[in-house]
C-alpha cells in the first residue's frame, strides 16, 4: 500500500509537469457503454463529478450512454468514428475485457484502444448456502477435483461469462482438471442465482460481494472465499481469500477507462495521470466508500499490460472450455 | 405481525407526496384509457410506460404510477359498458349485460355508482388477499428448483388462451411469434450469438418494452388514421344519481362473493380478470335464481362481474410478484417494466426490495379509495372524456411514447424498431391475432428454455427430474386441465354467453 501511495505520489509531481504541455479545453466527453443505472454509468458520472471537483477538466465531463452488445456499440462507436478524439473517456470493467477475448465484439480487439486506467474494483466470491455442508473452499474444490460434476454452479452471467470463468479459475488454481465438465448454471443476475442456492437446488454461487451483501448480511448465504489479494476491508474483514487457503485465484471485477488511441500523446498520458491523481484523492474514497468499491489500482504504467494479461487468460480459459476454437 | 410492519413501511413510501399524486395521476389516466373502447388495461399500461422513463421516476414510483393505471383501467372499463354497450376491455364484457339495461332504464348514474362500489370492495377483497397470500407464497417459491418452474411456465403457456380466448389456434400462433422474438440475442445458457447477423444493437436482444409499446400504443394510431374516427360517441345521457342505503346494502353480499371468486381466479397464471368477472357473474346468477332479475338491469348483475374483475386484478399480482410468472395480460406487460428496472420478481424481491413490493401494495389499497372518490362524484368527467374525439388523444400519446423510448436508451435504433413493431402491431390486430400472446412468449420463453436446460445440467440428463417432486407432478396436472378444459368447458361457456347477451338484444 505504501508503495503504491508513493507511486502515485510520483505520478502527481509527474502530471504536474506534463500538465503544462496539454490540457482539455471545452468538453470533455464520457461514454458510459450501458442504459443509466448500472456500473459503467456509475463510473462516468461520479469520476466527471470528481475531476470538476479537482479542477482536472476546464468544464464539466457529459456523461452520453450508449448501449448494445454488452459495450460492443461504444467500442466501436471509439474505433472507428472517434479514433483521435483527445477528450474522449469509455467506462469498461472486466465484463469489457471478457467479451473482447472471447471475440464477442467482431472484428475488434484490445490493442484497439489506449486503457488510461482502473479506479477500483468488486471483487468475486464463491458462496454456498448457510446449511451447505462445504465448509471451506479446500472442501468445495476437493470434491470438484473427486467427481467434476458433482458441484453444481450458479451465476448471474452467460455461459463464459465472467462469474463462469471465475469457478473456472478457482478450480483451475485448484488443480482440478476437465474444466469443461463443471456445470455451471447461467441466470438472468445474481439475484436470481442466490436464490437458487439458497434453496438448495443448485451447490454454490459464483458472483461479485456487492450483489451478495443483503444475503450475507441476514446469514442466508455463507461465503467460502473472496478472490482478492488480500481480506477486504470494513465489514467483510472476516471472510478469508482464497490465497489464504493456499488456491491462488484472483477475481476482481475492475472498474477503469479506456480512450481512443490516435489521440494525442500529450492527451493520452494527461489522462493517465489524472486518473492517478484522482484514485489517491480524498475525494475519491469518499466516494468508494459510499459506493462499496474495493481499492484496485495498477500503477499507471502497468494498467495496459494487466489489462493484455487478463485478456489472454480469458483467452487460454475459454479455449479450454471449448468456447473459443 | 410481520406483514402489517412491512405494510406500514410501505404505506411510508406510497404516501410520499410524490408517490401519492403519481399514484392519483395514475388512478386518473387508469379510468380514462379503461374508458375509452378498444384501449384495455394492457395497453393502457404499455402506452404508459414511456411516461415513466420520460419523467426519470425511480422503480418505487414508476410501478407505483403503473400499477395505480392498472387499477384505474379495471374501474374504467365499466363506464363504456354501461353508457355505450361496448366494453371498455375485455373483462367488462360482463357488466354490459346488467349495466346497460339500466341505464335504457334511465339508471344509468345509479349503474355508474353501483359499479363503483363493487369494483372498491372487489379491489379491496383482493388487495388484501394479495397481502396475506404473497408473503407466505414468496417463502414457499424458493422450494420452486428449475423442474418446478419449468411445469410452472408449461402451466402458464396452457392456460394461455383461457377460457374466454376465441381462436386457440390464433393464440398458440402468437405465443410462438413471441418466443421466436425472445430467441434474438445471446442464449445465456450457451453463450452464443443467436440471430444476430452480426448486428451489434440486435447482441442484447430485443428489448420487451420496445416491443410492447410499438405493438400496443403505435399499431392504436395506425388503427386509428386508417378508421379517421374523428367523431365523439352518442352518450345515454346520465341522470341525478338516486341511490339509498338500501341499495347499497342489498349489493353487499354479491360483491364479497363476486371479490373473493374474482382473486382466486385471477390468482391462477394465464386466467386472468375475463375469468374472474365471468365466474362472478354466472355463480352469482345461478345462487339467485328466480330472485334476481339478471339481464334485465339488475343491480346485483353489474356489481357481481365488477367485483371480480376488480379482485382478480390484484390476485393476478401475485403469482407475477411471487414467482415472477404473470397472471394476466397486464400483469406481463408490469412484469416487463420490474425487469427493464433492473429488479427481479421472486421470493427475493420481498427481501431484497420490500420497499417496492410494499410500495406498490400500499398503493394498490390508496388508489382503490382514490378510485372510489374519482369515481362518484366526478364521473361526470370522464363521461365527457368518452366524447373527446380520439384525433386529440391519440397523437399526445404516441408523442409520449416516442419521447419515452428514445430516453431510455438514447438511440434511434430503438425508435425504428418500435415503429417497426407497431407496423407489425397493426398487421397483427387486422388478422385478429391477439397480441398478449406475443409479449407472454417473449417474457416467458427463454425462461422455459433455461430451465429446463438447468434442470438437464443438474440431473446429468435424465429427463425423471422434470417431474421428480410431488409439487412438480401437481403443476403438470394443473397444466394438464389448463390445455384440455378449455376444449371441453370453452365451447359451452362461450355459447352460454353468447346466448346471454342475445336474450338481453331481445329484451330490449
Amino acid at each position: 500500500m505504501k508503495f503504491k501511495q508513493s507511486l502515485s505520489l510520483l505520478a502527481a509531481a509527474a502530471f504536474s509537469v506534463s500538465a503544462m504541455a496539454w490540457e482539455p479545453s471545452g468538453r470533455v466527453e464520457c461514454i458510459a457503454p450501458a442504459d443509466p443505472g448500472g456500473g459503467w454509468d456509475f463510473t462516468c458520472r461520479s469520476v466527471g463529478n470528481v475531476m470538476e471537483e479537482l479542477g482536472m477538466v476546464p468544464g464539466s465531463v457529459q456523461t452520453t450512454n450508449m448501449a448494445g452488445a454488452g459495450g460492443g456499440v461504444a467500442f466501436a462507436h471509439t474505433v472507428s468514428k472517434r479514433n483521435d478524439d483527445s477528450k474522449l473517456l469509455v467506462a469498461a470493467s472486466t465484463a469489457t475485457t471478457t467479451r473482447l477475448a472471447q471475440q464477442q465484439f467482431p472484428g475488434m480487439n484490445a490493442g484497439m484502444v489506449k486503457w488510461v486506467g482502473a479506479l477500483g474494483a468488486d471483487y468475486g466470491i464463491i458462496a454456498v448456502s448457510q446449511d451447505s455442508d462445504y465448509e471451506n473452499l479446500n472442501d468445495l474444490m476437493d470434491a470438484v477435483k473427486a467427481d467434476p460434476r458433482s458441484v453444481k454452479f450458479a451465476g448471474g452471467s452467460a455461459n463464459g461469462g465472467w462469474d463462469h470463468l471465475k469457478v473456472l479459475i478457482a478450480a483451475k488454481a485448484a488443480g482440478a482438471g476437465s474444466l469443461p465438465s463443471i456445470p455451471y448454471l447461467s441466470y438472468n443476475n445474481g439475484g436470481e442465482a442466490m436464490t437458487q442456492v439458497i434453496g438448495g437446488h443448485v451447490d454454490a454461487f459464483t458472483g461479485d460481494i456487492s450483489e451478495a451483501t443483503g444475503f450475507i448480511d441476514s446469514g442466508d448465504l455463507r461465503v467460502l472465499a473472496v478472490l482478492a489479494e488480500e481480506r477486504l476491508p470494513g465489514k467483510f474483514g472476516n471472510i478469508p481469500t482464497a490465497r489464504e487457503q493456499g488456491i491462488e485465484a484472483l477475481g476482481p471485477n475492475w472498474r477503469g477507462f479506456y480512450m481512443p488511441t490516435n489521440a494525442d500523446p500529450e492527451a493520452k498520458e494527461y489522462w493517465v495521470n489524472a486518473i492517478d491523481e484522482l484514485y489517491a484523492s480524498d475525494e475519491w474514497k469518499a466516494v468508494m466508500a459510499r459506493n462499496g468499491l474495493i481499492p484496485f489500482h495498477p500503477p499507471a504504467d502497468e494498467f495496459e499490460a494487466f489489462v493484455t494479461q487478463q485478456v489472454d487468460d480469458i483467452e487460454t480459459l475459454s479455449r479450454e472450455i471449448g468456447l473459443l476454437r | 405481525m410481520e406483514t402489517l410492519q412491512f405494510l406500514m413501511e410501505g404505506f411510508a413510501v406510497a404516501l410520499t407526496p410524490t408517490n401519492l399524486l403519481l399514484a392519483l395521476c395514475g388512478a386518473f389516466l387508469g379510468t380514462l384509457i379503461g374508458a375509452l373502447p378498444g384501449l384495455g388495461p394492457a395497453n393502457g399500461v404499455a402506452i404508459l410506460i414511456p411516461l415513466a422513463f420520460t419523467l426519470g421516476l425511480p422503480p418505487e414510483s414508476a410501478m407505483i404510477l403503473l400499477t395505480s393505471v392498472y387499477a384505474g383501467a379495471m374501474y374504467g372499463g365499466r363506464i363504456s359498458s354501461i353508457l355505450l354497450n361496448i366494453p371498455g376491455d375485455e373483462p367488462a364484457m360482463m357488466t354490459c349485460l346488467d349495466g346497460y339495461p339500466m341505464a335504457k332504464n334511465g339508471k344509468a348514474a345509479e349503474a355508474l355508482a353501483v359499479s363503483a362500489i363493487a369494483s372498491f370492495i372487489g379491489g379491496l377483497i383482493g388487495t388484501i388477499g394479495l397481502i396475506l397470500l404473497a408473503p407466505i407464497l414468496a417463502r414457499f417459491a424458493l422450494t420452486f428448483g428449475p423442474a418446478e418452474y419449468f411445469a410452472l411456465f408449461v402451466l402458464a403457456f396452457a392456460t394461455l388462451g383461457g377460457i374466454t380466448g376465441k381462436n386457440p389456434m390464433k393464440t398458440v400462433v402468437a405465443a410462438t411469434l413471441g418466443i421466436m422474438i425472445s430467441t434474438v440475442g445471446i442464449d445465456i445458457s450457451t453463450g452464443t450469438q443467436r440471430y444476430t447477423f452480426g448486428v451489434l444493437e440486435l447482441y442484447e436482444g430485443i428489448d420487451f418494452i420496445l416491443a410492447i409499446v410499438g405493438l400496443f400504443a403505435i399499431s392504436e394510431l395506425l388503427l386509428f388514421i386508417e378508421e379517421r374516427a374523428g367523431k365523439g360517441r352518442a352518450l345515454i345521457q346520465v341522470g341525478k344519481l338516486k341511490l339509498s342505503m338500501k341499495d347499497i346494502y342489498s349489493i353487499l353480499p354479491t360483491t364479497f362473493r363476486g371479490g373473493i371468486l374474482g382473486f382466486v381466479a385471477g390468482v391462477l397464471p394465464g386466467a386472468g380478470a375475463s375469468l374472474g368477472s365471468f365466474i362472478a357473474y354466472t355463480l352469482e346468477k345461478k345462487a339467485l335464481g328466480k330472485k334476481g332479475r339478471f339481464g334485465e338491469g339488475d343491480m346485483r348483475g353489474v356489481a357481481a362481474p365488477e367485483a371480480g374483475n376488480n379482485g382478480a386484478s390484484s390476485g393476478a399480482l401475485v403469482p407475477m410478484l411471487t414467482l415472477g410468472v404473470p397472471g394476466s395480460g397486464t400483469t406481463a406487460v408490469l412484469l416487463a417494466m420490474l425487469i427493464s428496472l433492473n429488479i427481479t420478481p421472486g421470493p427475493l424481491m420481498f427481501t431484497q426490495n420490500a420497499d417496492i413490493v410494499w410500495g406498490v401494495i400500499a398503493a394498490l389499497l390508496i388508489g382503490n379509495l382514490l378510485l372510489l372518490v374519482l369515481n362518484i362524484p366526478m364521473i361526470g368527467v370522464f363521461v365527457k372524456v368518452l366524447s373527446v374525439p380520439p384525433m386529440y388523444l391519440l397523437p399526445m400519446v404516441t408523442m409520449i411514447a416516442f419521447v419515452g423510448i428514445y430516453s431510455i436508451s438514447h438511440s434511434t435504433f430503438d425508435l425504428y424498431f418500435m415503429v417497426a413493431f407497431g407496423v407489425a402491431g397493426y398487421i397483427l390486430r387486422k388478422l385478429e391475432m391477439p397480441l398478449v400472446p406475443i409479449i407472454l412468449g417473449m417474457l416467458l420463453g427463454p425462461e422455459m428454455e433455461k430451465n429446463l436446460g438447468h434442470a438437464m445440467i443438474i440431473s446429468d440428463g435424465n429427463w425423471g427430474i422434470l417431474w421428480g417432486t410431488p409439487l412438480a407432478v401437481g403443476l403438470w396436472l394443473v397444466a394438464g386441465l389448463g390445455l384440455i378444459l378449455p376444449y371441453l368447458i370453452g365451447p359451452i361457456l362461450r355459447h352460454r354467453m353468447r346466448n346471454a347477451i342475445k336474450e338481453d338484444a331481445v329484451s330490449d
